[in-house]
């Protein structure tokens, strides 16, 4: 009985970002750096598709299969890390007591979050027209024969107060406005979470509290924004009312998989002793029940669509179920992401064991990648998409970065928060 | 000795003590029928040995047993008893399906779950609830050993064990 034993952990225990894990993390980065070359190579010495591009009149080049992959990581990755934020925030303002010693591995999440920003800023300048159709001046020019009514009519969305297909000021300034909220919120935390290792007290848990609340609102609207701006622009003419909440919680369930996985990675390397099996179903409960939300998402905006069958909603997926190149991932998309989880989750005991959890949110990493490939290369790359060796790269060397940062950030602080005025109630979690 | 007649009843008014006394019952061999608290204790049915309830399975199958009737039921009245072409589609449209499917998954596994439970419980409407002690409905625990899965024990042995466990009260209840 957990009742009257007392309690030793170790409460001053820190990461230790040895070298021989970083070591494995630069051989995936190498190993993605070769195939991305390899991938870019082949994909210019091949030649094929420009060719039938070509004919059509709209040259196919190599290097907008790139930035599509750049596009499709920064979206992805900005979001595990924003939502490493986001569900610490949500422990604080829900007053959660079981996550007690999860919070800093939560929040280690935002350390990327300045390197997407520059990232996604750069990606942008360098690559807009390539990824985003509505950067074209000409479609708002009433002279031009490429003129188009609808886009012009959105037009104001992006390029507010400048005149339309000139500079997307509005556009940029939501970027730089919603990273640089999520970056000054993250550091707030962080802040405050260590000085309550050196003061004690309550008053920082408060403190994290009011603060949690303001970023919460702050996130409702900048999560479900971004995901018009960066994702669904894309597809300029198509609009679905849904599509805010269906990134955000293909974004939650990659941020809850790489949370449960870097949890047991630090269980498996001794840390974190006071995480018990009960903490890990709770994240397992997590994982199993946003995956089902996203399915949910999915699927009304699937079936919403698919009933009304209104040309210029069913565009979206005539272009994805119709394609050889994308056909077979939607199905692959419900796959990973919804039966997967589903059945295998579904019993207590998989929830509460490490190597089913590992499996399924391995998985669950690739398949909201696919998820995402799925939403920007349609619009982007057209025919000339897939899952190839410049996906397969880029993924690798985005996630090594990733995993680079933020177990560096994680090592830089003590793993547990160790004043939290709740790491008691956690100890006792019991369900 | 006739089962579920004969009873040893110990009387606990603190929870933490009966946890304890649950234990130490059980770990000099007395097995214990049932313990009656006024509400839920933290932690009694790990301490009685209970295993998990297997309702969850129930509730799988009756789930399973919705979904199966719901697609079914849609596919014959869609495809063979009164085809419609609604929105252009199929007439076995399989997304169109779906919600239905859904619904008749759930309501069929909440039903199934809640009947299942409602017959292993014993908990129907003309069933006699007995009383072993009226303080198990205000601030007492009781726990209640029936002196016929005891038969290896002496009755005085039992009450021993129950008042050094932290029992205020030992009594001896019979039913005819």
């Amino acid at each position: 009985m957990a009742h009257h034993s007392e309690h030793h952990y170790n409460l001053e225990q820190r990461f230790d970002f040895s070298s021989s894990i970083k070591k494995s993390i630069l051989t995936v980065l190498g190993l993605g750096a070769i195939l991305l070359g390899i991938g870019i190579v082949l994909s210019i010495t091949g030649g094929h598709h420009e060719e039938a591009g070509e004919a059509t009149g709209h040259a196919f080049h190599w290097y907008e299969r790139v930035y599509a992959n750049l596009w499709i990581n920064n979206v992805f990755f900005t979001g595990i890390a924003i939502i490493g934020v986001f569900f610490f925030a949500i422990q604080y303002a829900a007053q959660a007591g079981w996550s007690a010693p999860l919070v800093r591995v939560m929040l280690s999440f935002g350390n990327w979050l300045p390197f997407a920003a520059v990232l996604m800023i750069g990606t942008f300048f360098v690559a807009n027209h390539d990824l985003f159709h509505w950067t074209h001046s000409y479609l708002f020019d009433k002279n031009d024969p490429q003129y188009d009514q609808i886009i012009d009519g959105k037009g104001a969305f992006f390029y507010w107060p400048m005149e339309k297909g000139t500079f997307p000021a509005f556009y940029i300034a939501r970027m730089i406005i919603f990273f640089g909220f999520w970056v000054f919120f993250f550091t707030k935390f962080k802040q405050f979470s260590q000085q309550e290792d050196l003061q004690g007290g309550t008053s920082h848990w408060f403190k994290i509290r009011s603060w949690a609340a303001f970023f919460l609102v702050f996130f409702a609207v900048s999560s479900s924004v971004s995901a018009w701006d960066w994702v669904m622009s894309i597809d300029t003419h198509w609009f679905s009312t849904l599509f805010g909440w269906y990134v955000f919680a293909s974004w939650f369930v990659s941020g809850l998989s790489a949370l449960t996985l870097l949890v047991l990675f630090l269980k498996g390397r001794g840390y974190l002793e006071m995480v018990n099996e009960n903490h890990v179903h709770d994240l397992g409960k997590f994982v199993f029940g946003f995956s089902v939300f996203w399915t949910y998402l999915f699927f009304s905006q699937f079936l919403l669509i698919y009933y009304a069958n209104i040309p210029e909603e069913s565009v979206y997926f005539v272009e994805r179920l119709s394609s050889d190149v994308y056909g077979p991932f939607i199905f692959v998309n419900l796959g990973l992401n919804f039966f997967l989880p589903f059945l295998v989750l579904m019993t207590r005991d998989a929830k509460r064991h490490g190597v089913f959890l590992k499996l399924v949110c391995s998985l669950l990493l690739v398949g909201h990648w696919i998820d995402f490939t799925l939403m920007v290369q349609p619009g982007t790359l057209g025919h000339n998409g897939g899952i190839g060796l410049v996906e397969v790269g880029m993924f690798l060397v985005y996630g090594s970065a990733v995993a680079l940062v933020v177990l560096g950030g994680l090592a830089k602080s003590n793993l547990i928060a160790k004043n939290h005025p709740m790491l008691e109630e956690s100890y006792h979690h019991h369900i | 000795m006739e089962r579920d007649t004969h009873f040893i009843l110990g009387v606990y008014v603190d929870e933490n003590v009966l946890l304890h006394a649950v234990e130490k019952v059980r770990g000099s061999g007395v097995k214990i029928h049932e313990v009656y608290s006024p509400y839920p204790v933290h932690g009694l049915e790990h301490a009685l040995g209970y295993k998990r309830s297997k309702l969850p399975i129930a509730a799988f199958l009756f789930g399973m047993l919705g979904t199966s009737l719901a697609l079914t039921m849609q596919f014959y009245m869609m495809k063979f008893d009164w085809p419609m072409i609604i929105g252009g589609k199929n007439y076995a449209a399989f997304p169109d399906f779906v919600p239905v499917s859904f619904e008749m998954t759930v309501l069929l596994a909440a039903f199934g779950m809640v009947g299942v439970f409602l017959i292993t419980s014993n908990l129907k409407p003309w069933a006699q609830p007995r009383i072993f002690d009226v303080r198990s409905t205000d601030d007492k625990h009781i726990m209640a050993i029936d002196l016929a899965n005891n038969t290896s024990l002496k009755e005085d042995k039992i009450k021993s064990i129950l008042t050094s466990s932290g029992a205020t009260e030992v009594n001896r209840k019979s039913f005819e």
